[in-house]
């Protein structure tokens, strides 16, 4: 449906070319390519203007007006810069000092915190750790049988008990001390960021159990409202990091940029697919050639 | 309260947002330059319309206020209001039934969009107009879907046709018009697994499934509903195109919409691909669903 930005990029500069010499305004063609590229992606469009003002001000600073491959050079500076906004490669789970390790999974209704907290327990079993994982969502039908039966698939424990998510996340964390259990990982109601009762609710779970890692789950699929979703649940809770889920689609997945800019938190994992052991550490490098669209970036670069 | 009133109380969250940028972005000015454009496009943008619609609608703004030569920036409201619902379509778009039942309706979508969900609304919204509702439990594929189906079916008072996890949903759906027709049931509602666009085995498997409709009920499935949840991006336009081509599409039901994404996705799969928004979700209660009026809809952002 859309061109590729690499294929943009190289009309852009074609013409420029065909002039010899490179403008500031040259560049400014270029950089408008870039910024529909990213809103296409679903990057919000804050970020993008960010984003864009800092690639400009390398870009214009000398870098590309005295380069001899323009294209090359703007997908250079901008792929770099978003590996950079991104962040490292090296998002580690939080540990307690003093097992067990708690983890809670919260995010918005369907993004995948209970399927993800299913494959987080198998990652970490096969790490050789002996997880416990919590039915916490006494709201949504069926959510206490969901967790129970990717619990059986992967031969994990599951908590429930009856009242309410505090008491149950408590009383999961004293059987896990007891026997041993480590992590404890607590799926929680989809909630929307602004259902106040919900919100205060897992405020309430929060100083309860004093989880190690709380990891917002978002739907890769997400448009422009993640920043304001990953804004809130950062503000309500302080997010240790993000796990963003569906990304076996065609999505450009701008929503990760996006929400990594606003909150800063590190994106630890990617869930790809339905099936319990199709969730993958997080890869910055790989994430920007997918915003972009750039599959191909490797031939532009040798074209330009 | 009326429809509308529910509706605009629903909406208050996506007015918030939307308009009153629009109205922030527009009041702020006296008169109208190009960087006034450039904000209302950045507002659009921002409610997930997308760069081509959101171009476009300004574009034909612009035009407007050229052949109308309007100068105070006040006046652009009532135009960007215009445009929007000229994309969206004025008319309401309801759900074509056959007069001959059972009438069967087939929901499709990527995972975790609501369409479990908006199953047991419908059962619910049919039931209370009088109407006989079966459910097929068609999802057989993600853990504990036919308990969750069947929470609803019985929040609803409808009855559920259904096998073990794992059996063959197209089995499922046979048995199901096979109730209905003994039944005489009005209504068959088939809620399908959450599957991704991309994947064409699974994609191929709601093509079977719509064969199986087609051979023992004629003009069967009578809708296809796309579930859209509210929040996504530019990805449901995908979605739209793809789905649509393996099932076809006669509509869509934007779920979510009580949160403070505004589905403004739905202006672009209108204008690319013409499929209309027949319902809207707005929560997690039995209740929280209702028809989508495009003139209601806008008229509750913009007025
Ligand atoms: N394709 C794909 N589907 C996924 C992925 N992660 C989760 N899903 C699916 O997304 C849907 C929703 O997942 P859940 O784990 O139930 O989501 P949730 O956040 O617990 O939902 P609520 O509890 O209702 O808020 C299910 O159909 C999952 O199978 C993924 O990485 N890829
Ligand atoms: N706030 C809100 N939540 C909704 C709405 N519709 C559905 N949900 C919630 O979204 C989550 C997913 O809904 P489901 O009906 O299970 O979605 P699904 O498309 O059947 O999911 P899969 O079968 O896993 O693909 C649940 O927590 C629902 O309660 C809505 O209109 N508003
Ligand atoms: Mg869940
Ligand atoms: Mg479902």
């Amino acid at each position: 449906m859309f061109t590729s930005l690499t294929e943009k990029l190289h009309e852009v500069f074609k013409k420029l070319k065909s002039k010899g010499k490179l403008t500031e305004e040259d560049v400014n063609a270029a950089l408008k390519e870039v910024r529909v590229a990213l809103l296409e992606a679903d990057v919000n469009f804050k970020v993008v203007k960010d984003f864009v003002a800092r690639v400009r001000e390398r870009a214009v600073g000398q870098e590309i007006l005295a380069n001899l491959n323009p294209a090359h050079q703007v997908i250079k500076i901008v792929r770099e810069e978003l590996t950079a906004l991104m962040g490292g490669q090296d998002a580690r789970l939080n540990t307690a000092a003093k097992p067990p390790t708690v983890i809670m999974m919260v995010g918005l209704q369907g993004s995948g915190k209970t399927t993800t907290a299913a494959k987080l327990s198998l990652f970490l079993k096969k790490q050789g750790r002996r997880p416990l994982l919590v039915a916490a969502d006494i709201y949504r039908p069926a959510a206490i049988k969901q967790l129970q039966v990717l619990g059986e698939q992967i031969q994990v424990p599951v908590f429930s008990r009856e009242g309410d998510p505090v008491a149950i996340a408590v009383g999961a964390v004293e059987e896990a001390g007891k026997k041993g259990y480590d992590p404890v990982i607590i799926d929680t109601a989809g909630r929307l960021h602004i259902n106040e009762e919900l919100m205060t609710e897992l405020e309430r779970l929060k100083a309860a159990v004093k989880p190690h890692e709380i990891l917002l789950v978002v739907d890769a699929m997400t448009g422009q409202d993640a920043v304001r979703v990953a804004e809130t649940f950062h503000q309500r809770l302080g997010l240790d990091g993000v796990v963003l889920t569906k990304l076996d689609g065609d999505t450009r997945g701008g929503a990760a940029l996006s929400i990594r800019a606003v909150t800063g938190c590190p994106i630890k994992f990617a869930g790809v697919g339905e099936k319990l052991d199709m969730l993958e550490l997080f890869h910055p490098d790989r994430m920007a050639d997918r915003i972009l669209g750039m599959g191909d970036i490797l031939t532009l670069i040798e074209k330009a | 309260m009326g429809l509308f009133g529910k509706l605009r109380e629903k909406l208050t969250k996506v007015r918030e947002t939307f308009v009153e940028k629009i109205e922030n972005v527009i009041s702020r000015r006296r008169e109208i330059d190009e960087s006034l454009y450039e904000e209302l496009e950045e507002a659009l943008i921002q409610a997930d319309v997308g760069v081509a619609a959101a171009l476009e609608i300004v574009e034909r703004v612009r035009a407007r206020v050229r052949e109308l030569r309007i100068s105070d920036p006040e006046q652009l409201k009532p135009l960007f209001r215009e445009e929007v619902l000229r994309l969206l379509g004025t008319e309401t778009a309801p759900l074509v039934l056959p007069d001959e039942p059972p009438a069967v309706i087939l929901m499709v979508g990527v995972n975790g969009t609501g369409k479990t969900t908006t199953t047991g609304k419908l059962a619910y919204y049919f039931r209370e107009q009088g109407q006989k509702v079966i459910l097929a439990a068609a999802d057989t594929f993600r853990a504990a879907a036919i308990d969750q189906l069947e929470v609803w079916a019985r929040r609803a008072g409808v009855e559920i046709i259904k096998q073990r996890e794992g059996s063959d949903p197209a089995a499922v759906v046979y048995d199901a018009l096979q109730a209905a027709k003994a039944r005489r049931a009005d209504v068959v509602l088939v809620d399908t697994a959450g599957r991704l666009h991309t994947k064409t085995n699974l994609m191929e498997e709601l093509k079977k499934l719509r064969r199986v409709a087609a051979r023992e009920v004629p003009g069967a499935p009578h809708e296809v509903l796309l579930v859209v949840d509210a929040t996504t991006g530019q990805n449901a336009i995908n979605q739209a195109k793809l789905f649509g081509e393996a099932t076809g599409l006669t509509g869509i039901v934007l779920t979510k919409l009580d949160g403070t994404a505004k589905g403004g996705v739905v202006v672009a799969i209108k204008k690319e691909l013409d499929v209309p928004v027949k319902f809207v979700g707005t929560g997690e209660r039995i209740e929280d669903l209702m028809p989508f009026n495009p003139e209601e809809f806008v008229a509750a952002i913009f007025d």
